[in-house]
């Protein structure tokens, strides 16, 4: 269940140190665009990572590189103990432990909401219909939407439908959950429901890398800030510190851009 | 001009009407046919595997650039040739299905490309395999975006059925040649037939749309 925000979410402590993510020299060209340059990056079980920065800088780019929506050119990634190779397999077994959320939550239209959550588990995980709608029940009562399950992604509002992207995604267990500026597409007004969505799973304990500009979430929320620009991590350090002392020159620029409206 | 004399048609009003019948079973055999068709040929197309894919390709060229009639005859005289020997009527359902198909698979193809990168990602994060992902999350919007292209595609294929009086199918137009050629009422026999054809392509229409209203109808 979520749990009330509390202000001192950020002092959760990592209970395990036991490396969740591994990213070792990745490399990713589109074409002759250098993405991502040689960007390292290790993840602790539980931890709860905040990747930010302007647009083109590569972050998208880098989480959809740890479940291979993106493939790599060289470096290796590991999740959970399992190096990803190109070939099915691994990238199946990588995808079983990492649940994505995108921008615009990617809803399968056709489905109602119980469906869009149970199909992965009947499909990919073989559980029969009636097994597969009990989880799937219980992600969307702990979203708060289990009363919506049997209507259809366009009845629901942007931050209902992300809500549902969320619980879709809990559904299969995964042990870190990716988030793809989650809050982007939103009207203002939904914003916080998500939040307070992905707050509660940090709390819960799940191990988080969150591409948000949600700065105000990145301070209750974050272990570490990622600050990147032009392919590559330029600064990483807790929120107090990256907000109040940031180093690089480029993440000096990008806060006062960004929290100018603040 | 005869006077007209509707007498004739209505004495063979049984014949007219299992002709009918049979227009109705050969195009609906020959539309659930494309549809399998269209379906497995976009599935093969979009693996992205060349020898999957040059296939499909290569079937759609040669079906959409030659005509139906000739596509018929070939089935029909030049089959038997190889060892091949079929009655009319199955020639006619082979010779629609594929026409039909090739169709089809052009049409599916434009919704399936309309589908949102997006969609196939989600599917892709979720661990679906690039078959589930097609089957369970592409497809049926797919359907729902070219819906009505289709439909129409359909009712061309039921009127083309036609044509295939040319091989002695079993079916309305080669009923109607028959009745004609026994009285001579070529006249009352074809309004006759126009009617009827349009009243089976409305049998048709309306059938497609409850389909479509049963299986495509979701909000969007």
């Amino acid at each position: 269940m979520q749990k009330t925000t509390s202000a001192n979410t950020a002092s959760m402590s990592v209970s395990e140190n036991e490396t969740l993510i591994e990213l070792k020299n990745i490399n990713k060209w589109f074409g002759g665009f250098h993405a991502l340059k040689d960007v390292s990056l290790k993840v602790s079980k539980g931890e709860r990572i905040v990747l930010c920065g302007p647009s083109g800088s590569g972050k998208s780019t880098l989480i959809r590189c740890i479940n291979h929506l993106e493939a790599i050119k060289d470096g290796t990634i590991t999740v959970a103990g399992k190096e990803m190779k190109h070939d099915a397999k691994s990238i199946d077994s990588v995808r079983r432990e990492v649940g994505m959320v995108f921008q615009s939550f990617n809803l399968f239209p056709h489905l109602k909401i119980i469906d869009n959550c149970s199909l992965a588990l009947r499909r990919v995980k073989r559980l029969q219909r009636e097994e597969a709608e009990v989880i799937a029940r219980r992600y969307l009562d702990r979203v708060h939407i289990l009363e919506q399950a049997d209507k259809y992604p366009a009845q629901l509002s942007g931050g209902q439908q992300q809500r549902v992207a969320i619980a879709r995604a809990l559904c299969m267990e995964p042990k870190v959950m990716l988030f793809d500026e989650p809050t982007s597409a939103l009207d203002p007004e939904m914003v916080k429901e998500v939040l307070d969505t992905m707050i509660g799973l940090a709390e819960d304990g799940m191990t988080m890398i969150c591409v948000t500009h949600e700065m105000g979430f990145a301070r209750k929320v974050a272990n570490r800030v990622l600050f990147m620009a032009d392919g590559q991590i330029l600064e990483e350090s807790a929120p107090d510190e990256f907000f109040s002392n940031p180093k690089h020159e480029r993440t000096k620029a990008f806060l006062g851009e960004i929290l100018a409206h603040n | 001009m005869n006077q007209l004399d509707f007498g004739i048609v209505i004495e063979r009003w049984d014949e007219l009407l299992h002709g009918v019948a049979l227009t109705l079973a050969l195009s609906i055999a020959g539309i659930v046919c494309s549809l399998v068709i269209g379906v497995i040929g976009v599935a093969m197309h979009r693996t992205r595997t060349p020898l999957l894919q040059a296939p499909v390709i290569a079937f759609v060229e040669l079906i959409r650039n030659t005509p139906f009639l000739i596509q018929l005859f070939f089935l029909f005289f030049a089959l038997p040739l190889l060892g091949v020997r079929l009655n009319p009527t199955i020639t006619a359902i082979i010779a629609l299905s594929i026409n039909g198909g090739a169709y089809s698979i052009e049409i599916i193809r434009g919704g399936v490309e309309s589908i949102p990168r997006g969609q196939i990602e989600a599917g892709a994060a979720l661990g679906l395999s690039s078959t589930q992902i097609f089957r369970d999350i592409v497809l049926i919007p797919a359907l729902r975006a070219i819906y009505p292209a289709l439909s129409s595609q359909f009712i061309l294929l039921t009127l083309t059925s036609s044509v295939c009086s040319s091989i002695s199918a079993s079916e309305l137009t080669h009923f109607a040649q028959r009745i004609e050629s026994e009285t001579f009422r070529s006249f009352e026999v074809y309004f006759t037939i126009t009617g009827l054809y349009l009243l089976i392509s409305w049998l048709i229409m309306t059938a497609l749309s409850s389909i479509g209203r049963r299986h495509f109808n979701y909000p969007n």
